[in-house]
């Protein structure tokens, strides 16, 4: 046996050893690379396997009113939410199981699964806001289900829902097409974020900061237990809101404003700028946009003829009527053309003929010869057609356009509409063509009808001039907006003049609360009715109180009121309930009002551009409704049951 | 003849019964998942094969080598009929009861005769070659056909079946299986053994070209390249003319059905191999193993994550955790530490059998013990370098490690064997030379 000779074995020894010896080197060698060298990144691989983030949704800032009760407040709800699993199929199946616990339909399914594509690295919620009974129920399926998570959450609530929708707005989760805006680059998809009034205005201070937290996932994909409380980010609470609101008020407004009718309300302090009250009928309830609206409701809200969801204080525009006479006096008084004592050359016999046409005043049997106080006080159209005309279109135009009644008026809300009204003559030469039109429609420029549309918010702010030294404030419901203001220019004697012409109200309130005024509150106001080719005209009154030294002033404006005198005693009451009177017995107050429905727009000429002369509101005021957010929404309550 | 216990190899014992305990430590952690499976409880199933691996140490310690030498073509014939019963059955209506278990694992290898078979091929080999009074030296000692046949026939006075036979019948049954990482284990015994046995590493080169053509055949500059080599070293060394022809041949003919040779194997196996050049091409499925084991093992670090504790086999995301990958949970859980412990138990156990080798009383005893040697070293090398995507995946255990009992037996039964043979040669008073 020589190949076995020691000699020989030795050889293959060495050999055999030194093969052994490579191997085992070369395991070495890759270990060492692979545990030590590229450790780090395997750790983080290992983490990124098994932790999953999830965030922590930051409370949003309480919002109170200016004496501290609560508008928007949070309270805790259960998310049912589904950690992202390896694939769609995946997904699907888990959700499918879900669904006869969840109440998901095929559609909501769906839903969530465009979530999952968007967001494939964070927990998809399925159930924003669940009922105990739910949480319990898929808690003792939990092995059924991998990746369930059910965390405890804040979700807003608005304690008063409908009463002050408009002003406070709701929250929704970010859509894609927000995403790209600029605004909301700090927010997550899929994170809360205010989408109208107060809650979209201050929506980057009410926010705060989400935290994270992660939690342990297995490879199926079932949550294991919490990751170390080291790598836990806590939330930051959003910044509360204090509003100069008077909550008290707005529900009072909410109680009298005449059920079933739309319009909106408007209570302003005129010396600082501070909104009181901001209330638009009808509303809605904020409550069911929290944790995604039920579609049913959102479809509801969108094709109701009232559009609950339009702001009519700040976006809903109506020609201003007769409210309108007071700026057309303003401007005369302030360029000198007139004082307060002047009269016109044609007294009021029922109308005045201009060219070859015939303007009547709302009062057929004419209201004789009258000084511009008394001319304001009853609201004589004639009057005002002459002074419009003595004005001078021209001057009409350039004055509204200082007074601010083309500019908004900068109030703290999303989307604040601008008044319409001709910036110059050349609008005429756009809709009519050059020579085609006369100073005829100086006229009906001059009582508030015609080409001009304006805002409440817009005409409270005029208001609040004429009730403060004549300076406009930007309104605000939390800050005011910077910049310079229009003024009216008028001396404080004219000022006073105006406001005792306006003073048409006479609120005899009882001995309690009026003895603050000697047992009467001079109310200062002005009726309006704005023609509306839909139906009955909208109703217009704006007034503030005490006359001589006004606090609050309020602007109301009810759609189909057939004329503003209607809308009167609404006023009275808010500015009664303000001011400490107690206006709940009808035979307390005494109003004194001309009547004042306002004469038939003066067809000026043919066509199409007449129809302009008064705009619709609900047309040309409606916002597109906003694309519907992809929520599923199953616990929103039943709304509209307030 | 009962042998006295003081003269046994304690090395080796030692080695044996260290690894053996590490190895069911690991299989214990590997059952602490947070997610409990039947794996939980495996450690102890395990503990009964250890004692029964023990009890089959002790039977072979006991058995001379010459009663083994006797009952070794026995032992191969069975071995043989047993495999192609196994893919019979496994073909046709079912499998025996601990095969079925074994596919209901998951596990694609179909362990329990194959894992036997290697040890009855160790045997058969070194009873073949210890009957040879000179190494084989030319192929065709090696390769020939057990019928006279003009050049590759059976030569005069050799017996039946070729080396290349005895190893290749089982090799292709188990690649028929199909389990391709233990089919090609039965070549590595071949070759370890025919290397123990004196060949010439030329030989063993020319042997092994075909199987390096078929590899290289998948890109044609590098089969270029392979024959350009070949053909000179066939000039360099100078084998019989006919025989170089055959290896050329082989090796042409390897490059022409290397692409049907591919198609042929199972997608997983394709998956498998693409997955090591790989593992990020498609890492939710095919490269999901590979790359979750070398997060495991790189997490590990220096120290581990602690025993019981790795994360990656906590949370599942460590697949075959209790099979084919468990050295990853040695890795992530006792670290570069751990794995240099490991490595060391398996190369002291390696050296130790090759002394044991050297010191042999007789060729057969000897050939049988490198033998196991090789069966084990290639088992350690493939498992653990997979683990690391050193090598491609295959489905081959890690001794002492690995759960499954067949294979466990198979070591220890090597082990007795490797014990009989050095208080052998302690018996006749061998010393080192």
């Amino acid at each position: 046996m020589s190949s076995f000779h020691p000699h020989l074995l030795d050889r293959r020894v060495r050999l055999a050893r030194g093969v052994v010896w490579g191997a085992l080197a070369t395991l070495v060698i890759v270990f060492f690379r692979t545990q030590i060298l590229e450790h780090s990144a395997f750790q983080l691989q290992s983490e990124t396997n098994r932790l999953r983030p999830i965030p922590l949704p930051a409370p949003r800032g309480i919002i109170t009113d200016r004496n501290g009760k609560i508008l928007a407040e949070n309270v805790t709800g259960y998310t049912v939410s589904l950690l992202p699993a390896a694939d769609e199929d995946s997904l699907r199946a888990t959700l499918h199981r879900l669904a006869p616990i969840v109440k998901l339909d095929s559609q909501a399914i769906a839903r969530v699964l465009v979530r999952y594509r968007r967001t494939p690295y964070l927990p998809i919620a399925v159930l924003p806001s669940a009922t105990f009974d739910v949480v319990s129920a898929l808690e003792e399926r939990r092995l059924l289900f991998p990746g369930l998570l059910i965390q405890a959450e804040p979700k807003r609530y608005y304690p008063d829902s409908g009463l002050a929708s408009h002003l406070v707005g709701y929250v929704g989760e970010l859509t894609e097409a927000e995403r790209s805006q600029q605004r909301v680059a700090a927010v997550r998809l899929g994170g809360l974020l205010g989408k109208d009034g107060l809650e979209r205005e201050y929506d980057d201070s009410l926010r705060g900061y989400d935290g994270v937290r992660f939690v342990e996932v297995s490879a199926l994909g079932h949550v294991v237990r919490e990751a170390p409380p080291a790598s836990r980010l806590a939330p930051v609470p959003g910044k509360p809101l204090h509003t100069t609101i008077d909550l008290d008020l707005q529900h009072y407004i909410a109680q009298i404003f005449p059920a079933g009718h739309r319009g909106a309300v408007l209570a302003m302090n005129p010396n600082t700028g501070e909104i009181l009250a901001l209330y638009s009928a009808p509303g809605f309830d904020p409550n069911a946009f929290v944790g995604g609206v039920d579609p049913e409701y959102w479809r509801r809200l969108n094709e109701s003829e009232a559009h609950p969801l339009f702001d009519r204080t700040i976006k809903g525009r109506y020609p201003p009527g007769s409210t309108w006479k007071l700026a057309v006096a303003a401007m005369a008084l302030k360029r000198g053309i007139v004082t307060l004592h002047s009269h016109m050359p044609i007294p009021c016999r029922g109308g005045l003929q201009y060219g070859n046409r015939f303007f009547r005043c709302w009062s057929g049997a004419g209201h004789g010869d009258l000084s511009l106080a008394d001319a304001i006080a009853q609201s004589c159209d004639v009057y005002f057609y002459q002074l419009g005309l003595k004005l001078g279109l021209t001057s009409l135009l350039e004055d509204a356009t200082a007074l601010g009644f083309r500019s908004p008026t900068r109030i703290d809300l999303p989307d604040e509409k601008t008044g319409l009204f001709p910036g110059g003559t050349d609008y005429y030469d756009r809709v009519y063509g050059p020579r085609r039109w006369t100073s005829a429609v100086t006229l009906n420029l001059a009582i508030g009808q015609g080409e001009n549309a304006q805002t409440l918010v817009n005409m409270v702010r005029f208001y609040q001039m004429l009730a403060s030294d004549g300076r406009a404030r930007a309104p605000y419901l939390v800050r005011p907006a910077p910049g310079p203001e229009a003024t009216l220019g008028l001396t404080p004697d004219q000022l006073t003049g105006l406001r005792q012409a306006m003073i048409s109200v006479v609120e005899r309130g009882t001995a309690r609360g009026a003895a603050r005024f000697g047992g009467s509150i001079a109310i200062a106001g002005k009726t309006g009715t704005a023609q509306n080719p839909h139906g009955p005209a909208h109703g217009w009154f704006i007034g503030f109180a005490p006359a001589d030294k006004p606090e609050i002033v309020v602007g109301a404006i009810v759609e189909f009121a057939r004329e503003g005198p209607f809308v009167a005693p609404l006023v009275t009451r808010v500015i009664g309930r303000y001011l400490g009177v107690d206006t709940t017995v009808a035979s307390n107050v005494r109003i004194v009002l001309p009547t004042d429905t306002a004469p038939h727009p003066m067809q000026l000429l043919p066509g199409p551009p007449a129809e302009d002369t008064t705009i619709p509101p609900l047309d040309t005021g409606v916002t597109p409704p906003p694309p519907p957010p992809v929520d599923t929404g199953h616990a929103a309550p039943a709304p509209g049951n307030r | 003849m009962r042998p006295p216990l003081r003269e046994i190899d304690r090395p080796l014992v030692a080695v044996v019964l260290a690894l053996a305990a590490y190895g069911l430590a690991t299989l214990y952690s590997a059952g602490q998942t947070d997610v409990p499976t039947f794996v939980e409880t495996i450690w102890r199933k395990q503990l009964i094969w250890l004692a029964m691996g023990i009890i089959a140490t002790v039977l072979m310690f006991r058995a001379s080598p010459r009663l083994l030498e006797w009952a070794t073509p026995y032992a191969y014939a069975i071995s043989v009929v047993v495999l192609i019963w196994t893919l019979f059955a496994g073909v046709g209506a079912g499998t025996a009861a601990s095969e079925r278990s074994w596919l209901a694992l998951g596990g694609v290898r179909l362990g329990q005769p194959a894992e036997i078979a290697k040890l009855a091929v160790v045997l058969m080999l070194a009873r073949w070659l210890a009957e040879q009074r000179e190494p084989p030296a030319t192929l065709r000692h090696l390769v020939y056909l057990p019928f006279p046949f003009p050049f590759i026939g059976r030569p005069a006075g050799a017996p039946v079946l070729c080396p290349c036979l005895i190893a290749g019948i089982p090799s292709f049954l188990v690649f028929k299986q199909p389990d391709l990482g233990s089919s090609m284990v039965f070549v590595a015994i071949l070759f370890t053994m025919l290397y123990w046995a004196g060949t010439r590493i030329s030989l063993l080169v020319l042997l092994g070209s075909p199987v390096i053509g078929l590899v290289l055949a998948f890109s044609t500059v590098a089969w270029g390249a392979w024959i350009l080599v070949l053909i000179a070293l066939l000039i360099w060394w100078r084998p019989y003319v006919w025989e170089g022809l055959a290896v050329m041949l082989a090796n042409l003919i390897m490059g022409v059905v290397a692409v049907p040779f591919w198609q042929r194997l199972a997608p997983y196996q394709q998956n498998r191999l693409l997955a090591f050049l790989n593992p990020q091409e498609d890492p939710r499925a095919t490269g999901w193993h590979v790359i979750q084991s070398k997060i495991a093992i790189g997490s590990g670090g220096f120290l581990g994550q602690g025993f019981l504790h790795g994360p990656q086999k906590r949370l599942a995301f460590l697949p075959a955790q209790f099979t084919d990958f468990i050295f990853s949970v040695v890795g992530e859980e006792l670290g570069f530490l751990g794995v240099l412990v490991a490595l060391a138990l398996f190369a002291a156990l390696i050296f130790i059998l090759i002394r044991i080798a050297r010191r042999a009383t007789d060729p057969y005893s000897s050939l049988c013990v490198f033998g196991v040697t090789g069966m084990l070293f290639t088992h350690m090398l493939e498992n653990i370098g997979m683990t690391v995507n050193l090598l491609p995946i295959t489905g081959i255990p890690l001794p002492f490690f690995s759960y499954g009992g067949s294979f466990l037996l198979a070591c220890f039964m090597g082990v007795g064997i490797s014990l009989r043979v050095a208080w052998e040669s302690r018996q006749s008073g061998y010393a080192e030379l």
